[in-house]
């Protein structure tokens, strides 16, 4: 299976990766997919108190496709508000990578990751209010 | 350490040509060109020649007579030939067959034929070595029992069946004992006679003769008969109609030849590479898993699953490594690897498998610069992963409610 060159270069130097304190009332926490699957996505975000993603982390238990995903997901959201955020649609990841056919859910998941964290981070922020 | 380009390690797939195998070879393509049966002339009588002498190579190295060997086109022929042929025969008197869930896709799916016509198919499990067990199959048997057929030498996990085992069960029972050997010639001592094995299948390619050839033995004394499943001029004793190819069969003779005579010290070199690959990436890896027997397994093969790394985008990470997955997202089914779950290794572990295979040509400086390789990027990718970190934050990733889709 040939990669696209955006593919291979997100996949050999990945973008944020990290861990983020999941505690933080700042940071929202998405964790997704199953290890049974092949596929595990954890998103972090870290929101400003203006509404706006100031830092983005990721890890990924996952294939090629699925690493790449998540490491440009991270790219796209920093300096984005949530609800933008929220409307990023796994087509434009796809798109972007070239993903083949089988490797669409990769970016599927990463979608379901970005909105997980968002819901994560409002949920905390909404109690606390 | 330098870096190499492009090494093979998937030898159970298929192996290069030997050399001297391909230089026996040669004159069948060009000035040796007789039809092997025109039994008239020269020219018939020396391509004859050249396959005669291969098949007495091919049946020495299991102990065999040069009769009770057929030319077919390969492993897969054979194991159609025996699993159709024996049950197109005798399938009036008896007809269950017994195999065994981790078996070759090809003695699967003639299994799943027989079944359509009318066969009872037993199916048995696998321990968690890979190895099947032998009450299981003594209490499997029943008196409808026709075939049992086991293969010798397992091609994702490089397990060994105790052949001798089976074969004692089988012929005390009045069974015949099919065995697919096409990962076990070359690789195990093979005895047709000791082992009570009355069919037995051999690939061309996967003991570095060509592909395209393979061969099929079956017993004389006591004779077992089969139905050919190619009609025509009743070539290869009525078995198998169709012309040989001399030069694919004196290749494949000539690889039997080869390991009749250096299989030992074959064995010795590719188990200090095992060892020395094994004990690299154990060292420097924790949480890495043999997958099958470590003792009955062939050297040339490591099935290894290593916790917490996506198999595929392990292959990504060791791209100049010719290594195959043990998960299967490279095919398009998304599923593990049916061997792996049938020794039920759970499907998250099964997802983290590959299978790395070396041999003859396979050099020890290849051997350490793939160990360095593997280590470097199983380390890469678990720091990536975020079941490594929850592992090692003591999280049992088995509690979390995970949404599988």
């Amino acid at each position: 299976m040939a990669y696209s060159k955006e593919l291979l270069d997100h996949y050999e130097n990945p973008k944020n990766v990290g861990s983020m304190d999941k505690e933080s009332e700042q940071v929202g926490t998405g964790l997704v997919g199953a290890p049974a699957c092949g596929d595990v996505m954890k998103l972090q975000i870290k929101v400003n108190n203006k509404g706006v993603i100031e830092d983005a982390k990721f890890k990924t238990f996952g294939c090629g496709s699925a690493i790449a995903s998540s490491s440009l997901i991270t790219e796209w959201v920093k300096g984005k508000n949530l609800d933008e955020a929220h409307s990023i649609k796994n087509t434009e990841i796809a798109n972007h990578l070239a993903l083949p056919p089988v490797k669409i859910h990769c970016s599927i998941l990463a979608e379901d990751a970005i909105k997980a964290a968002i819901d994560d981070y409002k949920k905390k922020n909404r109690k606390n209010t | 350490m330098k870096k190499l380009k492009n090494i093979y390690f998937d030898y159970q797939a298929t192996t290069p040509v030997d050399p001297r195998v391909l230089k026996k070879m040669m004159p069948y393509f060009g000035e040796i060109y007789g039809n092997p049966h025109s039994r008239n002339h020269s020219f018939g009588w020396e391509a004859e020649e050249g396959v005669e002498v291969a098949r007495e190579h091919v049946a020495k190295i299991i102990n065999a007579n040069p009769k009770e060997i057929i030319f077919t086109s390969g492993a897969t022929e054979s194991n159609n030939l025996a699993l159709k042929g024996v049950s197109e025969f005798y399938g009036d008197k008896k007809n269950h067959i017994i195999t065994c869930v981790t078996e070759h896709k090809c003695v699967l799916e003639s299994c799943r034929h027989l079944a359509g016509k009318g066969f009872e198919v037993t199916y048995l499990p696998v321990q968690s070595n890979g190895l099947i067990s032998l009450d299981e199959l003594k209490k499997s048997i029943t008196d409808k029992t026709l075939i049992v057929s086991i293969m010798g030498v397992h091609n994702e996990i490089g397990v060994i069946q105790p052949l001798e085992e089976i074969g004692n069960i089988c012929r005390s029972n009045n069974i015949f004992f099919h065995t697919d050997c096409a990962q076990a010639i070359g690789k195990i001592p093979l005895d047709v006679d000791k082992m009570n094995i009355d069919l037995m299948s051999i690939s061309g390619h996967k003991i570095y003769a060509p592909k395209g050839v393979g061969a099929l033995y079956i017993r004389r004394k006591p004779r077992v008969r089969i139905s050919s499943m190619i009609s025509g001029g009743g070539q290869e004793r009525g078995m198998r109609s169709g012309t040989l190819s001399p030069a694919l069969c004196v290749g494949l003779g000539e690889a039997c030849n080869i390991y009749t005579n250096e299989m030992e010290k074959e064995n010795r070199t590719l188990t200090k590479y095992k060892e020395m690959m094994l004990e690299g990436i154990r060292k420097s890896c924790p949480d890495v898993y043999l997958n099958g027997s470590e003792e009955a397994r062939v050297p040339g093969n490591l099935n290894l699953s290593f916790a917490y790394v996506e198999g595929e985008s392990l292959m990504m990470g060791i791209k100049d490594l010719a290594v195959s997955s043990g998960s299967a997202c490279t095919s398009a089914s998304l599923e593990p690897s049916y061997v792996l779950k049938a020794l039920g290794v759970e499907e998250e572990l099964a997802h983290t498998s590959l299978r790395i295979g070396f041999g003859r040509f396979t050099t020890e400086n290849e051997i350490k610069y793939a160990t360095d390789v593997i280590v470097k990027e199983v380390k890469r990718l678990r720091e990536l992963s975020p079941l490594w970190e929850m592992a090692q934050e003591g999280v049992d990733i088995s509690k979390i409610k995970w949404a599988h889709h």
